[in-house]
C-alpha cells in the first residue's frame, strides 16, 4: 500500500510503537512519584503513603485525579498563551527523547520484523541533546509568563544551570563517542552487546560519573534543584500554576529522569544487553522481551539512585553549583576526553 | 507532487510566516519565540537536504543555546510593548526604502550567480551533510580554516571574560 511514496503500514507500526512507549513512560512516571514517596519514607523511617489501595498502591491515581479535579487558575497579569505553552513544552520535550532510545532488539510479528526503536537515526545522541536543550524553554516560558518575580528568578536559575551542565555533559559524552565511533544509540548498544565486548562503563568510569552528575542537574533533582528552592523562591518557576498544568511540570521531571536513565543505560551499561548471556542463542522474540526487561531493570536501578541521592544530600548554593559545573566538571571532562583520545591514538599505533 | 515537495512548501510557508511574526510581534519575548520557530523550520529544510548533522547542530547551538541567552537578556531587561519608543514616519519610510534596496541586491545576486543558475538543490540524495563525510571534509580539506576559526572563538571567549571581570 503506497501513497505519496510512503509505506503506510510502516507508519502505522511506528505510530503504535510511539503510543506504547509514550503511555508506558507516563505509566512508569506515575509510579515513580509513588516510589519516590516510599523511598523517602524508608530513608526517613516512616511508613509513607499507605491508605489508598493495598500498600498505598493506588496513591498515584488518587494524586492524578486530585490534580485534574483542582480549579484551574490563570493569573490576570499572566501572558495567557505562553502560560499554557510552558508546561506543554516541558512535557513534550521530556517525552520526545524516547524516539531514539533502542528499547530492545527486533520482534517478529505477523511476518514483519519490527524494531523496538522508533527511529534509528545516525545522529541519535545529538538528537537527545537537541531535545534536552529544548526542555529549558518549558521552564523559561512558564516562569516568565507567570509574571511573578520569584518565578522569573527561578526560571533564570534553571536555564543558566541547564546551559552550564549541558557543556560538561557534552564533553563527557565525546569520550564515549570516540570509543564507539558512532552517534547512533543502536550501534553503541550493539557494540557493547557483541560477544567478548565490555560495557562502556569499564572504559569510561570517570566519564560516567560526570554524565550522571550532569544528568541530575539537567533533571533539576536535588542537590541541583535550585529552580525549586522553596526557602528562597517560595516555590519556584511553577509557583503560579495550579491543577494539571502544575502536574505537567512535576510529571515532566519524572519523565526526564526515566529518559536520562535510559540514555545512561544505553551509553554506559549496555542498553538492553543481559550480562553474561549470549542473546543470539535465544529465539529472537524471547530475546527481545528479555532485553526490554533488562533495560527496564537498569532504568529502575538508576531511578532508585536518583531518589537515594535526593533524600540524602542537601541542596547546593547557587555559587557552589556554578563553581562545580564550570571549575570542576568541565576541566575533568576535558582531561577525560584528552586521555581517551590519547589512549585510542596509542592503540591504533 | 511527492512527499518531499509537500514538506518543502509547508516548511517554507511556516518559515516565512514565523519570520514575519518575529518582526510584527510587539512583545520582544514573543519575537524571540517566533525566531526559535524559524530555526526549527530551517532545520527541517536541512533534513530535507539530507544534512541531519547540520540540522541538529543548528537546533542545539542556535535554538538551544543562543536563543536562551537572548531570552535571558530580554526577560531581565523587562522590555514591554508600552516601553517601545515610537518611531517617526520618515524613519519608517527610510527603513522600508533601505530594506527594499537590500532585497533587490539579494534577488539580483541570486539570479545572476553562475553557480546557482539552472541548478536545483539536492533533495534527499546528497551525503556531504552526514556527520561522517562532514567530519572527514572538515579535518582534511578544510583543516586550516577550521582550526583558525576555533582560535577565533577562543579569543572571543577570553575577551568576554576580560570584559566581564570586576577589578
Amino acid at each position: 500500500m503506497t501513497l505519496l511514496a510512503l509505506d503506510w503500514i510502516l507508519m502505522l507500526e511506528k505510530l503504535i510503537l510511539i503510543a506504547i512507549i509514550v503511555f508506558a513512560s507516563l505509566g512508569i512516571a506515575l509510579y515513580t512519584t509513588f516510589s519516590e514517596r516510599k523511598v523517602a519514607a524508608v530513608l526517613q523511617d516512616r511508613p509513607g503513603p499507605n491508605r489508598a489501595g493495598p500498600m498505598g498502591l493506588l496513591q498515584p491515581l488518587a494524586d492524578g485525579l486530585k490534580l485534574i479535579m483542582k480549579e484551574e487558575i490563570i493569573p490576570n497579569s499572566a501572558s495567557k498563551a505562553l502560560f499554557i505553552l510552558g508546561p506543554a513544552m516541558a512535557m513534550t520535550a521530556a517525552l520526545m527523547t524516547c524516539a531514539v532510545i533502542p528499547w530492545s532488539s527486533s520482534v517478529e510479528l505477523f511476518g514483519r520484523k519490527i524494531d523496538l526503536q522508533i527511529a534509528d537515526i545516525n545522529i541519535g545522541i545529538l538528537y537527545v541533546f537537541g531535545v534536552v536543550s529544548m526542555g529549558v524553554y518549558g521552564i523559561m516560558i512558564g516562569g516568565w509568563a507567570s509574571n511573578n518575580k520569584f518565578s522569573l528568578m527561578a526560571a533564570l536559575r534553571g536555564a543558566s544551570q541547564a546551559i552550564s551542565y549541558e557543556l560538561a555533559m557534552g564533553l563527557s559524552l565525546i569520550a564515549v563517542l570516540m570509543i564507539s565511533g558512532s552517534l547512533s544509540l543502536k550501534t553503541i548498544v550493539d557494540q557493547q552487546m557483541a560477544p567478548g565486548a565490555w560495557w562502556n562503563i569499564v572504559y569510561q568510569p570517570l566519564g560516567f560519573i560526570l554524565f550522571f552528575v550532569c544528568a541530575m542537574a539537567e533533571c533539576n533533582r536535588t542537590p541541583f534543584d535550585l529552580p525549586e528552592a522553596e526557602n528562597e523562591l517560595n516555590m519556584g518557576y511553577h509557583q503560579e500554576y495550579s491543577s494539571m498544568k502544575l502536574g505537567f511540570y512535576l510529571f515532566a521531571e519524572y519523565v526526564n529522569m526515566i529518559m536520562s536513565s535510559a540514555v545512561m543505560a544505553s551509553l554506559y551499561f549496555g542498553g538492553y544487553d543481559i550480562p553474561f548471556l549470549d542473546e543470539s542463542t535465544l529465539a529472537p522474540n524471547i530475546a527481545a522481551i528479555l532485553g526490554v526487561l533488562s533495560l527496564l531493570t537498569k532504568i529502575v536501578i538508576f531511578l532508585f539512585l536518583f531518589m537515594w541521592i535526593r533524600w540524602t544530600i542537601p541542596r547546593f548554593r547557587y555559587d557552589q553549583l556554578m563553581n562545580l559545573g564550570w571549575k570542576s566538571l568541565i576541566p575533568l571532562a576535558l582531561v577525560n576526553m584528552l586521555a581517551t583520545g590519547a589512549v585510542i591514538l596509542w592503540q591504533q599505533g | 507532487m511527492d512527499t518531499i515537495q509537500i514538506l518543502f512548501f509547508i516548511l517554507s510557508a511556516l518559515a516565512l510566516f514565523s519570520a514575519i511574526m518575529v518582526l510584527v510581534s510587539k512583545n520582544p519575548v514573543h519575537s524571540v519565540l517566533w525566531l526559535i520557530v524559524v530555526f526549527f523550520t530551517i532545520s527541517g529544510h536541512y533534513i530535507l537536504l539530507n544534512a541531519q548533522f547540520l540540522a541538529i547542530v543548528n537546533l542545539i547551538v542556535y535554538a538551544g543555546a543562543i536563543m536562551v541567552l537572548f531570552l535571558f537578556v530580554i526577560m531581565l531587561m523587562n522590555l514591554n510593548a508600552e516601553g517601545e519608543p515610537r518611531k517617526n514616519w520618515w524613519m519608517k519610510l527610510a527603513g522600508v526604502v533601505s530594506g527594499g534596496c537590500f532585497l533587490m541586491v539579494m534577488v539580483s545576486l541570486v539570479r545572476q550567480a553562475t553557480e546557482l543558475s539552472g541548478k536545483a538543490a539536492l533533495m534527499k540524495t546528497g551525503d556531504i551533510g552526514l556527520i561522517k563525510n562532514l567530519g572527514k571534509a572538515l579535518f582534511s580539506d578544510f583543516v586550516v580554516p577550521f582550526e583558525i576559526s576555533s582560535v577565533l572563538f577562543l579569543s572571543a571567549m577570553v575577551g568576554a571574560v576580560v570584559i566581564g571581570k570586576k577589578d
